[in-house]
C-alpha cells in the first residue's frame, strides 16, 4: 500500500499525473459544491436561514467562486485533461519534461490544500473570488490565505503552459503535421499561451493587495496616492481571458466527443482552429474593461470595448457552426453518456452564450450589472457548460482510462437531473436579476418578491446536486466494480483510442507514424 | 469528378438554405423592432427597456435557429446501423473561406448594429440635462449620504421633486459601493479619490412608492445586503416646501451653533435696547 502510495506521489508519469489533477480538482469540485448548496439552502428564506452570520454566508461566496475556478475548473481541463489527452493524442510517450509536470501537480495541490485553510484559520477570507481593495486590505479576513493560493496555483498553470507547448511542438508522432491535430490539443495550447500571457498579471494583482494589507504600502489606498481602480483593470485583464482558458478546451472536448459520436470529420476543421480559436486568443485581451463598465472608467473605453466585447461572437460563432455543422451528415448515437453530456452542453452554451450580448453592451450593464443576470449567466455559459464538457470528458476517457465500464442508466440518469436543475435554477436567477435583484445578498428582508423565486432556484440547485453525485458515484463504483472495457469502446479514429487500455507506461511499445492521409476526424478513409 | 464537385455542392443546400433564412430572419425582425429611440424627453430608462427588448429578439431568433438546426440533425443524422460512418462535407479553399467569411459578416453586421444602438442609449445614460439638481453622494459602510445643493443632508433616503432631473456626484469614504436603482435602469459604483456620476429622472407615477430602492450592488463587507436607500419621489410643490424648511432649519441651527454669531445677535439686541 505504500509503496502504491509513494508511486502515486512520485509518478511522472503523464497520465498519473492527470488523474491526480482530477482527484484534486474533483475534491474541490465537491467542497465548493457544498458551499453552493449551504448558499442556496441559506437564500431559500428571508432572514438568516442556516447561519446568522453574514461573514460565514461570505466566506461560503468566496469559497464556492475561487475553488469552482481556481480549483476545479481550470486544473481539470488544462491539467486533468491536458495531461491526459495531449500526448495521447499527439502520439508522444509522455510530455516534455515530466519532472516539472510531477510539480506542477504538487504545487496544485499544495495550493488546494492551503485553499482548504479557509474553513481552519480564526480569520477565513471574506473577499469575494476577485478580491477587490479596499474591501480586500480593510477586511479582518485572511487575504494572505487568497493571495498564495492564486499565486501557487498560477505557477502551477505557467509551468504546465511550457511543458505543453514544448510537447507539441516538438513531441508528435512522426509524420503528424500541425493540420493533423485534434481539436483539443490546439484549443489546450492556445488557453497556455493565453495563461502564460497573463498569469503573471494576475499574480502582481492579487501580491499587491497582501502587500498593501500586511507591508504597509499604497497601491489602492487613494489617501496616499494610490487608485482604487488599478487592482480591478489587472485583476480582469487576467482574469477575462482567463474565461478562455476554461472555454477554449471545454469546448474542445464536446467536439472531440461529438465528432467521436458522429464518426464525422469535424465541420470546416481549419477554420474552427485558426479562425475560431485563433480569434479568440487575439481578442481574449482587448475586452476585460466590460468587466467595468459600471465603475466610472472614461467613456471612449468603455463604448470601445464594448464593440470589442460583442466582436468575440465571430469566433465564438464559428466554433459554434463548427460544433453544430459536425452533427450535420454524421451517423449520430446519441444512446451513450457522453454524448447526452454533450448535447445537453449544446443548448446550455446557446442560452449562457447569447445572454453575453446583452451583458456586452455597456448601456444595458448599467442596469444588469452585479445583479443576478450575470450570475446566471456566466453559471449557464462557465459553469455549468463547463462542468457538463468535464463530466462529459470524464465519462468520454473513462474506458482508456480505468480499463472499466461507468453505468450507462446511472450516467443518463445523472445527467438529466442536471440538465434540468441547471435550467430551472439559473433561468430563474436571470429572471430575477432582470428585475432587480443585486448579487451577492446574505438577506434579501428589502426585496421579499424574490422569496419564491429563490425556492425555485434552492430546488433546482439540489436536481443539480443530486445529478453530479450520481455522476461521481457511477465513476467510483465504475472504476472499482465495471466490467472490462474494450481498446476502443466509442470506434473513435482518433489517436489516444490506439493504445492497450488502459495505456502503460510509455503509452505505446513503438510510438505511432502518421501518413499523410490520416486525421483524427477522418473516417470515410479517405481525404 | 465533375459530376463529384456538384454533388458536393448540393450536399451545401440545405445549410446554406438554413443561413440565408437565419440572416432574413434576423434582419426583418430587427427592423421591425427598429424604432428610433424618441428624442423629446431624454430619460434612458424607456430606452434600456426598448433596446432590451431589441437584444433579446435578436438573441432568440438566433438562439432557436441554433437550437432547431441541432434538433434536427440530431433527428435527422442519428445512427442507423452500427457500422454507419459520417458523411460531412469536405470542402475547398474557396468554399471553407466561404463558409469563415460570411457566418462572420453576419454576425459582425449584428454586433454592430448592436452597439450602434447600445452606444446610442450610452450617449442619453452620459448626458446629464442642464436642467438637473446635482446631489453629491458619499456612500459608506454601511449608508448612503446624500448632500443637496443648498447643504442639507439625508441618509439613506433621496427626496426629489418628480419631474426633475436628478444628478448624483459620488465619492466614497471607505471601501466601493455601487448606488443601483433598479426602477431607473441605472447604477454607478462610488469609491473613494474618484467622482462618478448617474441621473435618473423620477416621474409622477412613481409619487408615494415605498419600493423605489436604493440597493448597493458591489460586494462591501458583512451588512452588503442591509445597505438600503429609499427614493421619495414628491410633489414638486411640497418638495419646495421641505427643502425650502429644510433650508431655514439648517440655517438656523448654523446660526445657532455659531457661538460669535449669537454673541453678535446678543450685542445687536442689547443696542437696539430690547
Amino acid at each position: 500500500m505504500g509503496k502504491v502510495l509513494s508511486e502515486w506521489i512520485f509518478t511522472t508519469d503523464h497520465k498519473r499525473v492527470g488523474i491526480l489533477y482530477l482527484i484534486g480538482s474533483i475534491a474541490a469540485f465537491c467542497i465548493a459544491g457544498i458551499m453552493a448548496l449551504l448558499i442556496r439552502a441559506e437564500l431559500t428564506y428571508i432572514g438568516p436561514t442556516i447561519t446568522d452570520d453574514p461573514t460565514t454566508y461570505n466566506v461560503w461566496l468566496y469559497f464556492h467562486g475561487a475553488a469552482m475556478i481556481l480549483g476545479f475548473q481550470i486544473p481539470a481541463l488544462t491539467g486533468f485533461m491536458a495531461n491526459y489527452f495531449i500526448p495521447l493524442m499527439i502520439g508522444a510517450k509522455d510530455v516534455a519534461f515530466p519532472r516539472l509536470n510531477a510539480f506542477s501537480v504538487w504545487l496544485f495541490f499544495m495550493g488546494v490544500v492551503l485553499a482548504l485553510l479557509t474553513f481552519v484559520v480564526p480569520d477565513p477570507p471574506d473577499i469575494m473570488w476577485t478580491g477587490y481593495p479596499p474591501y480586500s486590505v480593510i477586511t479582518t479576513g485572511n487575504t494572505a490565505l487568497y493571495t498564495f493560493t492564486v499565486l501557487l496555483i498560477g505557477f502551477a498553470s505557467i509551468i504546465a503552459g511550457i511543458n505543453f507547448l514544448t510537447t507539441v511542438s516538438f513531441m508528435r508522432a512522426k509524420g503528424m503535421g500541425w493540420n493533423q491535430l485534434n481539436v483539443f490539443v490546439w484549443a489546450t495550447i492556445a488557453a497556455f499561451v493565453i495563461q502564460l500571457i497573463f498569469v503573471p498579471v494576475l499574480g502582481t494583482a492579487v501580491l499587491l493587495i497582501a502587500f498593501d494589507k500586511y507591508l504597509g504600502t499604497n497601491f489602492f489606498d487613494t489617501t496616499t496616492g494610490g487608485d482604487v481602480l488599478t487592482y480591478q483593470n489587472l485583476f480582469w485583464f487576467y482574469s477575462h481571458p482567463a474565461v478562455y482558458v476554461i472555454f477554449l478546451p471545454f469546448f474542445a472536448i464536446i467536439m472531440e466527443i461529438v465528432a467521436t459520436f458522429c464518426k464525422n470529420m469535424v465541420f470546416n476543421y481549419k477554420v474552427v482552429v485558426y479562425g475560431g480559436i485563433g480569434g479568440i486568443v487575439l481578442v481574449s485581451g482587448e475586452v476585460w474593461v466590460h468587466h467595468l463598465f459600471v465603475t466610472g472608467m472614461p467613456d471612449w473605453i468603455r463604448v470601445g470595448q464594448m464593440v470589442t466585447t460583442l466582436l468575440i461572437s465571430v469566433p465564438v460563432g464559428l466554433m459554434l457552426i463548427g460544433l453544430v455543422g459536425t452533427l450535420y451528415k454524421g451517423s449520430i448515437d446519441l444512446s451513450r453518456t457522453p454524448m447526452q453530456y454533450a448535447m445537453g452542453f449544446i443548448f446550455l452554451f446557446l442560452i449562457g452564450g447569447l445572454t453575453g450580448i446583452p451583458n456586452a453592451i455597456a448601456s444595458l450593464d448599467l442596469h444588469i450589472s452585479d445583479t443576478y443576470f450575470i450570475v446566471g449567466h456566466f453559471h449557464y455559459v462557465m459553469a455549468v457548460a463547463g462542468t457538463f464538457a468535464i463530466f462529459a470528458g470524464v465519462y468520454y476517457i473513462f474506458p482508456k482510462m480505468t480499463g472499466r465500464m461507468y453505468n450507462e442508466t446511472v450516467g443518463k440518469i445523472g445527467f438529466w437531473l442536471s440538465f434540468v436543475g441547471t435550467n430551472v435554477a439559473f433561468w430563474t436567477q436571470m429572471e430575477m436579476g432582470l428585475a432587480g435583484m443585486p448579487r451577492r445578498y446574505y438577506d434579501y428582508a428589502h426585496l421579499p418578491q424574490f422569496e419564491s423565486d429563490q425556492m425555485v432556484m434552492t430546488v433546482g440547485s439540489v436536481l443539480i446536486g443530486i445529478g453530479f453525485v450520481l455522476a461521481l458515484g457511477n465513476w467510483i463504483h465504475g472504476a472499482i466494480y465495471g466490467e472490462k472495457a474494450p481498446d476502443n469502446p466509442w470506434g473513435s479514429n482518433s489517436l489516444e483510442w490506439t493504445t492497450a487500455t488502459p495505456p502503460p507506461h510509455g503509452n505505446w511499445p513503438v510510438l505511432p507514424t502518421i501518413d499523410p492521409d490520416w486525421h483524427p476526424y477522418n473516417y470515410k478513409g479517405k481525404r | 469528378m465533375c459530376k463529384n464537385d456538384v454533388k458536393k455542392r448540393k450536399d451545401l443546400y440545405p445549410a446554406l438554405l438554413c443561413f440565408s433564412l437565419l440572416f432574413l430572419l434576423h434582419s426583418s425582425g430587427v427592423y421591425a423592432f427598429e424604432t428610433s429611440l424618441s428624442d423629446t424627453i431624454n430619460d434612458p430608462a424607456p430606452g434600456f427597456d426598448e433596446l432590451w427588448d431589441t437584444v433579446m429578439l435578436d438573441i432568440t431568433i438566433m438562439g432557436v435557429a441554433f437550437a432547431a438546426l441541432t434538433l434536427w440533425f440530431m433527428f435527422r443524422y442519428r445512427r442507423k446501423h452500427p457500422d454507419q460512418v459520417g458523411d460531412g462535407p469536405r470542402f475547398s479553399a474557396v468554399q471553407a473561406v466561404g463558409w469563415a467569411l460570411i457566418p462572420a459578416f453576419i454576425f459582425m453586421a449584428d454586433d454592430f448594429y448592436l452597439a450602434a444602438k447600445g452606444w446610442q442609449l450610452w450617449n442619453k445614460y452620459r448626458d446629464v440635462p442642464a436642467d438637473r439638481m446635482e446631489v453629491k453622494l458619499e456612500s459608506g459602510m454601511y449608508s448612503w449620504d446624500y448632500t443637496y445643493p443648498n447643504g442639507i443632508q439625508t441618509q439613506n433616503l433621496l427626496r426629489v421633486p418628480a419631474g426633475k432631473p436628478i444628478m448624483l456626484r459620488m465619492t466614497s469614504r471607505d471601501t466601493i459601493h455601487s448606488h443601483f436603482l433598479a426602477r431607473y435602469r441605472v447604477k454607478e459604483d462610488s469609491m473613494p479619490g474618484r467622482v462618478t456620476y448617474l441621473w435618473f429622472y423620477p416621474k409622477e407615477e412613481d409619487i408615494g412608492d415605498k419600493d423605489n430602492l436604493v440597493t448597493c450592488t458591489e460586494f462591501c463587507g458583512v451588512m452588503h445586503s442591509y445597505m438600503i436607500g429609499r427614493i421619495e419621489v414628491m410633489v414638486p410643490a411640497e418638495f419646495d416646501q421641505w427643502y425650502s424648511e429644510e433650508e431655514s432649519r439648517l440655517s438656523r441651527k448654523k446660526s445657532n451653533a455659531t457661538g460669535e454669531s449669537m454673541v453678535t445677535v446678543t450685542k445687536k439686541n442689547i443696542e437696539q435696547g430690547s
